[in-house]
């Protein structure tokens, strides 16, 4: 507590190079490291959809054999959800959101420091499986019983559980982190009515990783039993259900995609209203809105089992509530559109993606109503159309709106601009590779063709509209490697930006970019939900600077020692006791370095 | 002035794309799409798509001109334009909360009513039991007392009802343009129906990953008049000819004095096993292979070879779970395999 920690004596180690990262609580450097990793995983997972599309552009291709062909999908899904889309809105929400509700940090940066590094080794640790004997190849949704050890004898699916339950516990601890940063640690004045989009988006998905989570930790460890301890959970042969998988996966699934929906909803909340110039339409309908998401995602998950042979009044309810759920998505999209009416558009690179964000979300948006009612469901699910929905949904949505925020935020993390017209070709580059890829797999689902086959005959139509979506992926490469580009280039010699170089509303933008380590020398006073735009125009005055020595908390490697036992014993449960003890050993020792610690 | 000719190739594009669907749909007209259907309830689907369809291009073309005419028409011209500051409009939100909640009741009340006409199985339907293996489907008749797999054949114009079960993991029954998807769970029977309206061979293909040979799991429904049905079932049900050339004969001795009895049926011999497809009438039907492979001799003697590079991951390889064959061997088998009508 910064209050009584000044009267604290400073004997504060400090690290330099790369020790400074290992030890870093500071929420701006975990950000960077949320980010970076997500950036590294976007390159795994997206060249392991490139090798599948390639092995799909004709008929009976073989590139890809099917054994490593399913360990691929299975990957690019796994990585694509869990180490591209969640990490990147956790890392942008790491550095941003502290920053938006004028806080010092994060309320608890050790344990911060311990999510991102349980991301990186889970991380790691998942793609190891790659290189000892196979990676899972069940599908990311790792359907009972082909799980089970008689259906899936390599350690793959052993790699799967208990790396995903490493990510599970650093987004938990993420999201804990999150509810109590914002609801403890907001700027005086900044009530939850002033709280920014991105900062609303980021706590209702907190609290959906708080919930959801907990419904797969427990199924993985149902299935880690069943596998290694003889129990019967999801065998139907001794009395147990395959089904039960489905619930308990679904019940975190559903709300899985809201949780990588709803701060990318945010980050273009933020965006639309500083580019057009005018406050955001209908602030409290999009704040509640986004909450009724957070609360109907969690009616819906057994529309993903419409086939699976429920009774239709079920399937009838389930089709209900997914069609509600699109009401307060429709009243997102027309507030959007309402913002940028009668504004002041600036088409910068940041302005562009969030555009093209909405562009592309009501498609995914559409084609989920086509989903949502059953009969046609029946027909449609488990085919290309859905791949092609989930990919409006989380790469024209999500990834769009990542890239939104880093263009946006770029200048603030750095101090320098990302090249502009790098930017828009990155832009149309990905817009149309897109489009290309995507939206042709909708068609390829109505002519038949299902989803996770890794060939197919060539006398059904199919390899045409394959071809054309190989070319849009390879695009959609193209267009990510001018990005990489645009960071490095601009990272070195890009325009210099200012404090406020978007004439930005929200109160990152009232400090120096990049920020100070302790943030904020002074906080403009919060009146509305734009402090920054009334400090510019409506004549409001900065608080006076908070006096003297602000505390910082101390660096530690405990965090990281910590989740390198945890990542030591997950290898012991699958090899040997023996290991697992030694992991264990090296966790207890971080855990009581970290207890005997001062915070700072 | 570069800008807004950019943008204004978005709709550009998407009309590029909408004609692009038409042109491909166009040339596939042999792919098996229930936008062509073949049964009543196959019909009742596609008209749903259809509404749905309807509504989306309308909401969609009105979303998408609104966006892309707001980015264009309010473009910034001078930097010290300050637009109105409106946070708001009551009125206007409750009509775009309104609207789509309307459109969605209505869409809503159509889905439940094809759900209701497609979920009820008529009293008088054909009775098949289809059972998922990895990777291949098996079929039984039981009114009739004909076993088959991976080809069932129905007569047209009568109600055919599966009841569905997996012998090891999940798979998904479906025939695109017969109707929608049902998936086989282990531990549990399901069911579904469809009143063919169409003679002619349908597609079939497992919608369920399942496995390494996911993709490999097809089949056909041979949709034929009665009269075509009558005659293929009074055929099914005899035993096979008897292989009448020495190879044949061989071929015979072969297979059932080898390890293809222990998972393999064909009625009339010894051979009872029950793990892979039964092969009783095995030329009477296609494809082999899980409806994979066309069936002729040649094609049966790769397969007897090296099933493994033929279908990668299928549970007969060579030299493991079954003997490697010499070329002698698989000639007889394959006469004898061919034999069997």
């Amino acid at each position: 507590m910064s209050t009584h920690a000044t009267t604290m004596p400073m004997a504060k180690r400090e690290y330099t190079g790369w020790m400074a990262w290992l030890t870093t609580v500071d929420h701006k450097k975990i950000g960077v490291l949320y980010i970076l990793t997500s950036t590294f995983f976007l390159f795994v997972g997206g060249l392991e959809a490139l090798l599948m599309r390639t092995q799909l552009s004709a008929a009976n291709l073989k590139v890809l054999n099917p054994d490593l062909y399913n360990q691929i999908f299975t990957m690019h899904g796994t990585t694509m959800v869990f180490l591209v889309v969640m990490p990147f809105l956790a890392g942008l929400g790491n550095y941003i959101v502290p920053l938006m509700i004028g806080a010092r940090d994060m309320a608890y940066p050790r344990m911060n420091a311990l999510g991102v590094w349980l991301l990186i080794l889970g991380g790691l640790f998942m793609n190891v499986s790659f290189f000892v004997g196979g990676a899972p190849a069940a599908g990311w949704f790792g359907y009972a019983p082909l799980t089970s050890i008689s259906y899936s004898t390599t350690t793959g699916i052993d790699y799967w559980i208990l790396g995903l339950q490493m990510l599970g516990v650093s987004s938990i601890s993420a999201a804990v982190n999150f509810v109590v940063t914002i609801l403890w640690l907001r700027a005086p004045g900044m009530t939850m009515n002033r709280l920014p989009l991105f900062v609303w988006t980021t706590l209702v998905t907190a609290f959906l990783i708080l919930f959801a989570m907990p419904s797969i930790a427990a199924a993985l460890i149902l299935l880690f039993f069943d596998r290694h301890f003889g129990t019967l959970f999801f065998n139907a042969a001794g009395g147990g259900d395959p089904l039960l998988w489905q619930h308990l996966f679904w019940f975190f699934g559903h709300p899985e995609v809201y949780i990588m929906i709803l701060p990318a909803m945010g980050i273009v909340s933020e965006i639309l209203p500083v580019f057009s110039r005018k406050p955001l339409f209908g602030y409290a309908a999009i704040a509640y809105s986004s909450v009724a998401i957070g609360f109907i995602g969690f009616t819906v998950w057994a529309h993903h089992m419409f086939a699976v042979g429920m009774p239709p009044a079920i399937n009838a309810a389930f089709s209900l509530s997914s069609m509600i759920i699109a009401v307060p998505t429709a009243i997102k999209i027309f507030n959007w559109i309402a913002t940028i009416w009668g504004g002041s558009v600036n088409l910068k690179t940041p302005m562009y993606f969030a555009i093209g964000f909405i562009a592309l979300f009501v498609i995914g948006g559409l084609t989920g109503i086509f989903l949502a009612a059953v009969p046609v469901d029946f027909q449609l699910t488990d085919t290309y159309f859905v791949v092609g929905h989930l990919h409006y949904v989380l790469f024209g949505g999500s990834i769009f709106g990542i890239f939104a925020g880093i263009y946006y935020w770029f200048p603030k993390m750095t101090g320098k601009y990302l090249d502009e017209k790098k930017g828009l070709a990155h832009f149309w580059l990905q817009f149309i590779g897109m489009n290309f890829t995507f939206f042709p797999m909708h068609i390829l689902g109505v002519l038949g063709m299902p989803r996770r086959i890794y060939t197919y005959a060539g006398d059904l139509g199919w390899d045409t509209i394959n071809l054309v979506e190989t070319a849009g992926a390879y695009l959609i490469g193209v267009a990510v490697l001018v990005f990489l580009w645009n960071v490095i280039s601009s990272r070195k010699n890009g325009k210099p930006a200012p404090a406020d170089p978007w004439d930005g509303d929200t109160l990152e933008w009232a400090t120096t970019s990049p920020p100070p380590a302790h943030n904020f020398d002074n906080l403009p006073p919060v009146n509305s939900t734009r402090p920054l735009w009334d400090l510019k125009h409506g004549g409001a005055k900065a608080s006076p600077g908070a006096s003297g020595h602000v505390h910082l908390p101390n660096p530690s490697y405990w965090p990281f020692v910590l989740a390198l036992g945890l990542t030591i014993v997950m290898f012991g449960l699958i090899y040997t006791p023996i290991i697992a003890l030694v992991g264990l050993a090296i966790f207890v020792a971080g855990f009581a370095g970290w207890v005997a610690q001062p915070a700072g | 002035m570069r800008r807004s000719i950019r943008l204004k190739f978005i709709p550009t594009l998407f009309s590029i794309l909408a004609l692009g669907l038409l042109v491909v749909t166009g040339c596939s007209s042999n792919s098996p799409t229930w936008l062509t259907p073949a049964s009543t309830n196959a019909a009742m689907v596609t008209n749903l798509f259809n509404l749905i369809f309807g509504v989306s291009v309308v909401v969609f073309v009105i979303v998408e001109v609104l966006l892309v005419y707001s980015v264009l028409r309010f473009r910034r011209k001078s930097n010290d334009e300050m637009p109105t500051q409106i946070h708001g409009n009551s009125r206007l939100e409750i009509a775009w909360t309104l609207a789509p909640a309307i459109v969605l009741v209505i869409v809503f009340a159509f889905t439940l009513q094809t759900l209701n006409a497609i979920e009820e199985t008529p009293a008088n339907a054909l009775k098949v039991k289809v059972t998922g293996y990895q990777w291949w489907w098996a079929a039984e008749y039981p009114e009739l007392g004909v076993t088959t797999a991976s080809e069932l054949h129905v007569p047209v114009n009568q109600a055919v009802s599966f009841t569905l079960e997996s012998k090891d993991v999940i798979h998904s029954f479906w025939v695109p343009e017969l109707g929608g998807k049902r998936d086989v769970v282990p531990g549990k029977v399901n069911t579904t129906w469809f009143r063919p309206t169409k003679v002619g061979t349908f597609y079939g293909q497992c919608a369920e990953f399942c496995g390494v040979a996911h993709a490999n799991m097809r089949f056909a429904i041979i949709v034929e008049t009665q009269e075509d049905f009558n005659k293929w079932v009074g055929d099914q049900k005899k035993d096979p000819a008897a292989p009448v050339s020495d190879l044949a004969k061989q071929g015979e001795q072969e297979f059932l004095k080898g390890i293809c009895i222990a998972c393999h049926t064909v009625n009339g011999t010894v051979a009872k096993g029950v793990a892979g497809p039964n092969l009783t009438h095995l030329s009477s039907r296609k494809t082999f292979a899980g409806g994979t492979i066309v069936l002729n001799k040649d094609n049966l003697k790769a397969w007897l070879k090296d099933p493994q590079a033929l279908k990668p991951g299928n549970l007969m390889e060579a030299g493991k779970t079954i003997p490697r064959l010499t070329n002698a061997q698989i000639n007889a088998l394959a006469e004898y395999l061919s034999g069997l009508k």
